[in-house]
């Protein structure tokens, strides 16, 4: 007897759903109780260093760690050498999955080569820090310097140097002949260009540039191992899912997952940075070498220089609009870094470049292409920002040109179910017209723009849209109820932002219990079944639907418990308002747990699934600036974000995240970025110099939060975490340009980037 | 008067939370380091050990520091308030109580030192305006916010502090 | 960190002491929200550091009978911007002391520490310059004093000789109807290393500028005292013109390099504006009014 709910469903319909109690690791979190990653202190612990390239791109001739090797309270020195040979993996991962294991391996730990400044060469362990930091002061590496390539122009010229040699450009699933530094070209289009833009009133093109951004969580990556004298090993780290390292730790050092445990710790932000392992694999083989505990933790140089950023880009928009505001086509060609190693978030980046809107006529190439830098890793709703701060800058352009309301173009092409996304995937049910509209009816909008109190100062507001599509994957729940009717959750997703409450309040809402009367536990990959990671804005969703089924299953054997207890048959047995019921009897919940539990009838409830239907998320946010035309600077005068949530399941959360990532865009819009030097070392590696925003650089944010259930949960979720980084750049530049005229076409919009296209448009340049 | 030099390992006498102690220290290891590698006292976290994100802040005899630029062997007869002794056994803080209450945090990692920098906030300043919190807090970084429901808990905390004034 | 050695003297002689006999493995902690970091950086090779917030000298902010101020080297910058008095008296100066790092840095940096570090971007160093300020300095020959603009050698390094420390910095009383701002330019609004700073101070003989100092930092090697500039104003009418003339005059004196931190065109273009800002504020002050509420 599963649990209904009939659609339409809505905020007001549920107990425990819309609620804010407090989470349920709140108190360890404000004590500083919580472990966390580097929190680990273990019996005769050890500690490990990584020896990195100071060479953006160099052959490795030799390596010679002998003196370190005979240092006293070394314990253990490896290089690439000590990881198996990845070929192996050939037969088992096929073609893809295989290169993706070779690739890692000799990022992690180089084979050979060096391809970014900061890629790991030696790793020891040793007594105590400073004994490891001796070490790596005696280790010899003889590298072979060679030319670098550090953006996406250099890395595709005629002539480049190349940096994986055995490297091919996979176009399509074709493999093209040739030495190259792309690794990926992929085209995806519906209708046909050429009729569009010939249907077109107005035609805009324009170039644009992003810089590398780092995701900037506040904890670095740590990772410590201890080798078990029978071959397995126990892992903590700071991860955005544990069943990952655990897989990751597996296939590198070609060993079975039951080998491998791995604790679930608290995490301290990821943002997409910490899906991947970097230190977990080497403190596992310097345990093995040295039979001793390994903590490793990273700087927060090696952090910004040596762990995946997002990927810088140079992409270029072509688009039509007719004078009715109806956009007729658009192709977009974006060009993404993938940093030292191929893989990379251009496939997000493609199908979420257009998706605000409903287009017949649509086209998007997309460019992976290698350079000396970091591998590139995931960085919140990954590609997004990038590509749809180009698209929402033209199509504002377009409308201005055409003397057009850019709410109503937006309102008017807005992508709804059944049109069709540009890799022919037609959209589900999504809430793209109430977003927009939602923003429409706001305070923000209908306030106009208070005059700045000084002549060089400069006001002005902008408008963007975001689409996030959302993940689905594997989650696990399993539900045990306690014989005091409390019902303690155990699943497997990382609790990166209060997770593990809005997971539980589903599973209260199923039963029909108070939030409190459910105890959330995140246990390690021993104790729980596969759950895939924190990530993707899939958690809400997954691991809650796996709840609510777990749930389920809870509530069909506690009936058929209960009409053991009261000798009826199963189909006697109610249960509604949180009580069971069968004739003359009834019991509460908790205290059929009671009665279960006199009766020896241990009820649980588990699932796992992978459920595919996220639902996308959509983002419209409005900015008011003003710049300094004098200095360039912009300040955030207000700032509206409305997004589509579904339904809201823990709201001062969702706000949260709605919040953080409009924060994390307005860093990238104007301050942060890469700097190299001409040896394509990054100079700004610390948080002095990459400058994420600070809480006098933001007013509060205002959120809206919209909904429009997704058919694809029980309770019409929709993941939130990413979709909200994805306009601020675009909205910020198209406020920029309302307030001085000028379109910013790179990312961030620094000062000197202003004042320098300001003083460009005072010498009458174009 | 010639003065000592301290090679190597030494004690230093100090008082955490209230609790008079010995630390067995090197004079290149930070407060910081004392704290969680020596003491076990985590709460302190290391984000940068460089002064630029407030993560490590704890209290050192009433001001507001990063324990990462503090050398243990300068806390000598010192005060120092962590993360660790703001709650007592009647319960937690009113500034924990309005981080919690407010949703005020996400990861939670930079949570203790905003926390004790909120302390040292409304010790000095019950009534902070706006501007004043989010100045104060300039040197509290947090990625998961944006900030908006941490200066809403400050505010919460101050006016429950001062007795809803 | 590398292994070091720690003395905390009680006496600037038992500090001079130990200077001398290391020389350059040695330096004065103060607030060490530089030097910490630095030696754990491996940015600067200290082996012995010596602690000088247990010497009463270093320690002490006293306003002279004649309106000067003499504060200890290791003062940290709480105690000054706290400083009734010397809020009141040198508001200007205040307003550098008062921006160096966040809450925390504030709670231990000093400004003698800022001097000492030697940046080209230390954000007291301007505004020590503007006041006519002077470096006490205590060494193995005895004392001497070196006026703040010709205490910063080339970045990171300063005129103090092996054994040498800074004991304290004495500013004299500011003038009748002069007045003092400084201000920096930074893309976020604190947290942040100068990308250009500067300091100002006039002194007004009716309506027309009697004298001028303007000392520019980020923009040289050296934080840069640019007497050209203060010069051009004497004896000029205090108008808006006059100050963007002296802008001007400051403009083609900074020769800025290209960083991280900001472009050298970035940086010369932002001289000229902050001139004349800093400017405009010090003359408020000079007419009896305040800036940013002080």
């Amino acid at each position: 007897m599963a649990v209904t709910r009939s659609e339409p469903i809505k905020t007001g319909d549920f107990d425990v759903i819309g609620t804010s109690p407090v989470r349920h690791d709140g108190v360890d979190k404000v004590t500083g109780r919580a472990n966390y990653g580097a929190d680990i202190h273990l019996p005769g612990m050890t500690h490990g260093l990584v020896l990195r390239s100071p060479h953006a791109h160099a052959n490795i001739r030799s390596i010679d760690t002998s003196k370190a090797e005979a240092l006293a309270g070394v314990v253990a020195v490896i290089t690439g050498a000590d990881f198996p040979d990845p070929g192996e993996h050939m037969t088992k991962a096929g073609e893809g999955g295989a290169q993706s294991i070779i690739n890692k391996s000799a990022d992690i730990l180089a084979r050979g080569k060096v391809h970014y400044q900061g890629h790991p060469v030696v790793a020891v362990a040793a007594k105590d820090l400073p004994t490891a930091e001796a070490a790596l002061a005696l280790i010899e590496v003889d590298y072979e310097v060679l030319p670098t390539v550090m953006t996406v122009q250099e890395a595709i010229a005629d002539g480049a140097p190349i940096i994986m040699a055995e490297l091919r450009t996979d176009e399509d699933g074709a493999e093209l002949e040739g030495e190259t530094n792309i690794s990926e070209h992929s085209v995806s289009e519906e209708g046909d260009l050429g009729a569009g833009f010939a249907e077109a009133d107005v035609i805009i093109e324009a170039e644009f540039n992003t810089s590398t951004v780092h995701q900037g969580f506040i904890e670095p990556m740590n990772g410590t191992a201890w080798w078990r004298e029978d071959g397995t090993v126990d892992i903590w780290g700071s991860s955005q899912g544990h069943f990952g390292i655990r897989g990751e730790v597996s296939d590198l050092l070609l060993i079975p997952v039951s080998k491998v445990r791995v604790m679930a710790m608290e995490i301290g932000g990821g943002f997409g940075g910490k899906t991947t392992s970097y230190l977990e694999p080497l403190a596992a083989v310097l345990s093995r070498k040295s039979g001793r505990p390994v903590k490793m933790t990273m700087t927060r140089e090696e952090v910004l220089k040596a762990t995946g950023p997002t990927p810088g880009t140079w992409e270029k928009v072509k688009l039509g609009m007719r004078k009715d505001g109806k956009i007729t086509a658009a192709h977009v060609i974006l060009y993404f870094e993938a940093g030292g190693f191929p893989g990379s978030v251009l496939g997000a980046g493609v199908i979420t470049a257009l998706s605000p809107y409903a287009l017949e006529n649509q086209r998007v190439d997309g460019y992976e292409v290698l350079v000396n830098k970091s591998h590139t890793g995931a960085y919140r709703a990954p590609g997004a920002t990038m590509s749809e701060y180009a698209v929402e800058t033209v199509v504002e352009e377009a409308c201005e040109k055409l003397g057009l309301d850019s709410m109503e173009v937006r309102l008017m092409n807005a992508s709804k179910e059944g049109d069709m996304r540009v890799d022919g995937l037609p959209f589900p049910k999504m809430g793209t017209v109430e977003t927009t509209q939602a923003i429409k009816d706001s305070d923000h909008w209908k306030t106009p723009l208070a005059p700045a109190a000084e002549p060089h100062l400069k006001r002005g507001r902008g408008l963007a849209s975001g689409y996030w599509m959302n993940g689905g994957g594997m989650s696990s729940a399993q539900a045990i109820v306690n014989e005091d009717g409390t019902v303690t959750l155990r699943e497997g997703s990382m609790d990166i932002g209060g997770t593990r409450t809005s997971i539980a309040m589903q599973l209260a809402e199923t039963l029909g219990i108070a939030i409190e009367d459910v105890h959330p536990v995140v246990p390690n990959t021993d104790s729980i079944a596969f759950t895939g990671i924190t990530g993707g804005s899939r958690t809400t969703y997954a691991t809650g639907y796996a709840a609510h089924l777990a749930a389920e299953e809870v509530l069909e054997k506690m009936v058929a418990g209960m009409a053991q207890v009261w000798d009826v048959g199963k189909e006697d047995v109610d249960y509604e308002n949180a009580s069971f019921a069968a004739g003359e009897e009834s019991a509460t919940f908790k205290e059929a747990a009671a009665l279960l539990d006199d009766a020896n009838l241990l009820v649980t409830g588990s699932s796992s699934i992978a459920p595919n239907r996220p639902g996308p998320a959509i983002a419209v946010q409005l900015v008011d600036v003003e710049v300094d035309t004098e200095t360039g600077k912009v300040e955030i005068l207000r700032y509206t974000a409305a997004q589509d949530a579904g339904i809201a399941i823990y709201p001062p959360y969702v706000e949260g995240q709605i919040q953080g990532g409009v924060v994390q865009g307005i860093g990238w819009a104007l301050n942060e970025e890469y700097w190299f030097d001409d040896d394509g070392r990054m100079r700004n590696s610390s948080l002095l110099d990459y400058r994420m925003p600070t809480a006098p650089d933001v007013p509060m944010i205002e959120t809206i939060i919209v909904e429009v259930p997704n058919p694809g949960h029980p309770y019409g979720v929709r993941g939130v975490g990413e979709v909200p980084i994805v306009p601020p750049p675009a909205a910020i530049a198209n406020a920029i340009y309302d307030a001085i005229g000028i379109r910013m076409r790179e990312l961030p919009m620094s000062p000197a980037r202003v004042v320098a296209a300001l003083e460009k448009a005072k010498n009458g340049a174009g | 008067m010639a003065a000592e030099l301290v090679a190597g390992k030494t004690v230093v006498s100090t008082t955490i939370n209230g609790e008079p102690l010995e630390i067995v220290c090197e004079p290149r290891e930070s407060l910081l380091e004392v704290l969680r590698d020596t003491l076990h006292l985590t709460g302190a976290k290391e984000g940068c050990n460089n002064g630029n994100c407030g993560a490590c802040n704890v209290i050192l005899d009433g001001r507001l520091v990063n324990s990462c630029c503090v050398l243990a062997v300068e806390v000598k007869d010192g005060e120092i308030t962590t993360i660790e002794g703001l709650a007592t056994a009647e319960g937690l803080h009113p500034v924990q109580e309005a981080f919690l209450e407010g949703a005020a945090l996400q990861c939670g990692i930079c949570t203790p030192g905003f926390i004790v920098s909120t302390k040292a906030l409304l010790d000095k300043n019950p009534n902070p305006t706006e501007t004043e919190i989010r100045y104060w807090l300039a040197g509290n970084l947090c990625r998961c916010t944006g900030y908006d429901k941490i200066v809403r808990a400050v505010q919460a905390a101050a006016k429950n502090l001062s007795g809803g004034n | 960190m590398r292994s070091i050695k720690y003395a905390a003297p009680t006496s600037v002689e038992a500090a001079v002491a130990i200077l001398d006999e290391y020389g350059e493995d040695a330096r004065i902690l103060a607030g060490g929200t530089d030097l910490i970091v630095q030696v754990r950086e491996n940015g600067r090779d200290v082996g012995v550091m010596v602690d000088g917030k247990g010497i009463e000298e270093l320690t002490r902010i006293e306003i002279g009978a004649d309106g000067s101020l003499t504060m200890g080297a290791a003062v940290p910058c709480y105690q000054l911007t706290a400083n009734e008095g010397v809020v009141a008296a040198f508001p200007g100066f205040i307003d550098a002391v008062s921006i160096i790092g966040g809450t925390a840095i504030q709670g231990r940096a000093s400004v003698g520490g800022n001097l000492c570090n030697s940046g080209p971007a230390g954000d007291s160093i301007p505004a020590l310059i503007v006041h006519g300020a002077t470096a006490n300095i205590a060494g193995p020959g005895g004392r001497r004093s070196v006026v703040v603009e010709d205490f910063c050698t080339r970045p990171g390094a300063n005129v103090l000789e092996t054994g040498e420390l800074l004991v304290s910095l004495t500013l004299p009383a500011m003038p009748k109807n002069s007045g003092a701002h400084y201000l920096r330019f930074i893309p976020r609004n604190e947290m942040d290393i100068a990308v250009v700073g500067v300091g100002a101070m006039v002194k007004l003989d009716g309506d027309n500028f009697e004298s001028a100092r303007i000392a520019l930092g980020a923009v040289a090697p050296t934080p840069l005292f640019v007497a050209a500039s203060g010069d051009s104003l004497a004896g000029k009418p205090a108008t808006e013109k006059s100050i963007e003339a002296a802008a001007a005059v400051a403009q083609e004196a900074a020769r800025p390099i290209t960083d991280m931190r900001g472009t050298a065109e970035f940086r010369k273009h932002l001289v000229g504006v902050l001139t004349k800002r800093a400017l405009r504020g010090a003359l408020e002050r000079a007419k009896g009014g305040t800036v940013n509420g002080r």
